[in-house]
């Protein structure tokens, strides 16, 4: 971390620390450009060209870990989330990473509001009755 | 370097996802309900309380704690290869309501979990949930050892709708909570037809 342009004073202190560290590995950003905030039912998918991810050195072991993750099957971000043990914030920055690099696509939950479709609601219900 | 983008056996299935929120006070058996019927033993997830920009973030109370984590559990129940229902229990401190916003959106419904001993313990989740117009039935959990109260009872007690669903359950139970769920559905799909009669007459 550079200390040019901090000036005399300290911009953190003791408190910020365990605040600090998960934020470390997304090089301080706590959004991602261009993103909108990623539902926590939000579905991310691996693109078929992330088979390659672990060569690619611009990667942090965090993102090798999401991309591997999905790349078993889809992930919500929530089950990314608790299976890394990282905060939800963290992984919505990094999933905006891959994103960008094309190495996932996220596909969005349908708003109940716009289920005009009752089916899948009644496929919930008997999918329910069957457990 | 160019990477093939050949597609190496079928494409992933992309499942439907909806949520379900599971609410009520402290100790009311939130995670216990999530753990009945989850596929998965209930996982933990959590948020920091500082990140930049919330527009909410009251920390009295908090100011001696060093990590201000919020943890929501929750379960999953894969319904079908395309269809996956997620149940998440909300934070049960009111501090962390600005958690519940994002939560709730986009959810299916709520349950509010309520114990007879501690009605008043679901109160605030009863109002956050009939102000945002989100579709909840409450579940009256039958903790052994609490004086069991007739429906109409509690619903006086709770001053609820008629509208609203009340039903007795137990969070340990399988099937009760499936009972619970599937009531959910249905009322939020009733709900869903009113408001769309409403709006077209």
């Amino acid at each position: 971390m550079s200390r040019d342009g901090q000036g005399r004073g300290h911009w953190f202190d003791d408190e910020a620390g365990p605040v600090v560290r998960p934020y470390a590995m997304t090089r301080g950003r706590t959004t991602s450009a261009g993103q909108h905030r990623l539902d926590l039912i939000a579905v991310v998918v691996a693109e078929s060209r992330a088979d390659d991810s672990e060569a690619d050195q611009a990667l942090s072991p965090e993102h090798v870990d999401i991309v591997g993750l999905c790349r078993d099957a889809p992930q919500s971000v929530a089950e990314l989330a608790a299976e890394l043990d990282l905060p939800v914030g963290v992984i919505r920055v990094l999933i905006g990473d891959l994103v960008d690099e094309e190495l996932v696509h996220v596909s969005r939950p349908v708003p109940p509001a716009e289920l005009v479709d009752e089916s899948i609601l009644r496929d919930v219900i008997s999918g329910l009755r069957a457990l | 370097m160019i990477f093939g983008r050949s597609e190496r056996g079928k494409p992933p299935v992309e499942p439907v996802t909806l949520k379900i929120l599971v609410a009520g006070g402290f100790g009311v058996g939130k995670t216990t309900l999530v753990g009945a019927v989850s596929e998965i033993r209930p996982l933990r997830t959590e948020e920091l309380l500082t990140e930049a920009g919330r527009p909410v973030d009251d920390t009295s109370g908090v100011e001696g704690k060093h990590t201000t984590t919020v943890a929501m559990d929750f379960g999953r129940i894969t319904l079908r290869d395309d269809l996956v229902l997620y149940l998440f229990g909300t934070p049960g401190q009111e501090r962390f309501w600005f958690m519940w916003d994002e939560l709730s959106e986009g959810s299916l419904g709520a349950v509010v979990l309520a114990d007879t001993r501690r009605l008043e313990d679901c109160f605030a989740a009863l109002d956050y949930f009939e102000r945002r117009s989100i579709p909840f039935v409450v579940g009256v959990n039958c903790f052994e050892g609490a004086a069991r109260y007739p429906v109409e009872t509690v619903r006086q007690a709770l001053d609820l709708d008629q509208d609203v669903p009340l039903m007795l359950c137990d969070a340990r139970d399988r099937s009760s909570v499936k009972e619970v769920l599937i009531e959910v559905v249905q009322h939020a799909m009733a709900y869903g037809a009113k408001r769309r009669q409403s709006v077209t007459s």
